[in-house]
């Protein structure tokens, strides 16, 4: 069984008259410990997709299934489990809670887990070890770099353990130093095991993937594994 | 996540914001010290005008005659005294006058011309002298018995008995001095002047009696008392309302009506201020809600389930609503003395009065927090992202 199943996605927003299809009959399947890069132009619908598998979204139509389980038939409290448990979120934009610390932020996604402090405390200073900011803990976001901040976002993604990596855009927003030090890591973590989907505009950076996935209008029009041939 | 864990959350998003918190605060404050102060006032009045009927003797019976053709005597008044259940009985009359001892005088006394009986149905108590006799009464005897207030101001002693007082220009020979009574509400009990009553109906020029006092030989047979005496009044006058029995319980039962009831009216005037402060939480939250729709976002996203969102919201409201209430409730409490004085009585905060309010200040949180963490648990985590 694959890991992930999308069957005929489609995902339309209507604007007054207009329809936009972001999404328009998406078929894809991703097996466990793949690095699949997904590229294309803006407004192709890479977002909307990553949104999609990583449970933040729900599609128009079209079938989703996570471990060879329905998404779309999940309760909200199943779906909060889903995206606490299964998937790693990482943002261009960070998303870090701004009121937290560094260790605070690594330590949220743990909590919701229901983890007692004491192993809360511990998972999250592990998490922060290994992205290298042992040293930053206290530290509220605005007081660390943009490379430091999304190093942060990283060890919260990964705080729980997840099976799936989802990275939109990560080094989007940092000079060209920081990002490969983000790549550096998350090539890592695939090589760990991890099953990692990027979204990049750099075709220097998909190209450290297995797998490319080609959208355009919302459709994928090619797929391409390493070693194939291209 | 677990409860107290959201609770430790709502703390410190409230703690974040301590200025807006503090003002929003400020309207349940507000609220929750008038409604606290208000029904602590209706309270203790009740108790202060309880404990002085109380203090009247629980056995007192007040008879009014209101039927003018009613026309009792003295005589159809040692009737009532013979009734079963009832122990004494004396007929009362009074009025205000300025009384002197040459060149002291006092203004505004209330002389009473009463019977013998009299002393017990009060359960007055004597320093010096005797009290009023029947027999003073029959010779309408110019003699008075007075309260102790009266004796100092008037010959700066206690040593009064044999003296002469003069009531509106006539003299009388003090005959005895009352204990200390105390004062209540209005007037003091001790400034008051005693005379045998036939004396008393010539002084005022008053010849009806309209006022009665007994006492019913027990607490328990009060009932029996008052119908009996209803039943032996009927001879005299069969008009509705021609005269009222009253015993103490009924008084206080009315009593108790009327304040509770003035109560609740003061508490709903006090609570429109309360509802107040409950819109300026809702409006609050709802403010708080929209600026940290990307957190919200970003909690979804990493696991957060609806009903930890709401609770984070609702707990926050909560806290800001139940601090203000127990700060209303404290400063109810410490400001009893100065509302007090306003209000014109003792006024003591009840434990009672401050449990509710403090519920009544965490179902304002409840009530107006709920819909701004229902709207704020709602949203789609990817539109709460994307806010800007
Ligand atoms: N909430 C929305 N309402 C209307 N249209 C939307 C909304 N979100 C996305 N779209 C549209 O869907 C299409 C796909 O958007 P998406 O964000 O997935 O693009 P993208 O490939 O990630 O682009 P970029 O590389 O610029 O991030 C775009 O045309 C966008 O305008
Ligand atoms: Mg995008």
């Amino acid at each position: 069984m694959s890991l992930i199943e999308i069957k005929d996605m489609y995902k339309i927003y209507e604007m007054g008259s207009d329809k936009v299809h972001a999404l328009d009959g998406v078929n894809l399947t991703i097996e466990e410990k793949e690095f699949v890069a997904i590229i294309g132009p803006s407004g192709s619908g890479k977002s909307t997709l990553m949104n999609m598998i990583g449970c933040l979204d729900t599609p128009t139509s079209g079938k989703y299934l996570l471990d060879s389980e329905d998404i779309s038939k999940f309760s909200d409290r199943r779906l909060a489990k889903v995206r606490n448990k299964k998937i790693g979120f990482i943002f261009q934009q960070f998303n870090l809670l701004k009121k937290m610390t560094a260790l605070g932020n690594v330590e949220r996604p743990v909590l919701y887990t229901g983890c007692r402090r004491q192993e809360r405390r511990q998972q999250a200073k592990e998490a922060l070890d290994m992205v290298g900011l042992t040293d930053r803990m206290g530290h509220k976001p605005n007081e660390l770099s943009g490379g430091q901040q999304q190093r942060v976002a990283i060890a919260r993604a990964l705080v729980n353990n997840p099976p799936v990596l989802l990275a939109d855009e990560p080094t989007g927003n940092l000079d060209s130093k920081s990002g490969d030090e983000i790549m550096k890591m998350i090539t890592d973590l695939h090589e760990a095991g991890n099953t990692v989907i990027l979204i990049t505009h750099d075709s220097g950076i998909a190209e450290k993937a297995d797998r490319v996935l080609h959208l355009s209008d919302g459709k994928i029009v090619s797929d391409t594994r390493k070693g194939s041939g291209i | 996540m677990r409860i107290y864990e959201t609770v430790i959350s709502a703390f410190s998003a409230v703690w974040a914001h301590k200025v807006r918190s503090i003002l929003t605060m400020l309207g349940i404050i507000i609220g929750i010290f008038a409604v606290t102060a208000l029904i602590s006032v209706g309270q203790s009045s009740n108790a202060a005008v309880t404990e002085q009927i109380e203090g009247l003797g629980s056995n007192l019976l007040t008879i009014s005659i209101r039927d003018s053709r009613a026309n009792l005597d003295t005589d159809d008044i040692e009737g009532i005294g013979n009734l079963s259940g009832v122990a004494a009985v004396s007929p009362y009359v009074s009025s205000t006058y300025t009384v002197k001892n040459g060149n002291n005088s006092m203004e505004d006394i209330s002389v009473a011309g009463v019977k013998a009986d009299y002393q017990d149905i009060r359960e007055y108590g004597l320093l010096s002298g005797r009290f009023i006799t029947d027999r003073d009464s029959e010779k309408r005897l110019k003699v008075a018995v007075i309260g102790v207030d009266v004796a100092v101001e008037l010959y700066n002693s206690y040593d009064v008995v044999g003296e002469t007082i003069s009531i509106d220009g006539i003299k009388y020979e003090i005959v005895g001095l009352l204990e200390e009574q105390g004062d209540d509400e209005t007037e003091s009990g001790d400034e008051i002047v005693l005379i045998p009553f036939v004396t008393a109906q010539r002084l005022m020029e008053n010849t009806t009696i309209s006022t009665i006092y007994a006492s019913a030989s027990s607490s328990d047979i009060v009932e029996a008392a008052v119908a009996n005496i209803e039943n032996y009044l009927l001879q005299y006058s069969s008009e509705d309302n021609g005269f009222t029995v009253t015993s103490q319980e009924s008084i206080l039962e009315s009593l108790d009506e009327v304040t509770a009831t003035q109560t609740a009216m003061l508490g709903g005037i006090a609570g429109i201020s309360l509802l107040v402060g409950g819109i300026g939480i809702m409006n609050i939250m709802l403010v708080s809600v929209m600026e940290r729709t990307r957190e919200i976002g970003v909690e979804k996203a990493i696991g957060a389930t609806r009903r930890d969102i709401l609770l984070q919201f609702l707990f926050e409201a909560i806290i800001v609503s139940g601090i203000g209430g127990l700060i209303g409730i404290m400063l109810a409490q410490f400001g009893s003395g100065f509302v007090g004085t306003l209000a014109g009585t003792e006024v003591t905060v009840q434990s009672g009065v401050m449990l509710m309010a403090f519920a009544f200040s965490v179902v304002i949180g409840v009530g107006f927090g709920i819909y701004p963490a229902i709207k704020a648990s709602k949203l789609n985590p990817i539109d709460a992202l994307r806010y800007e």
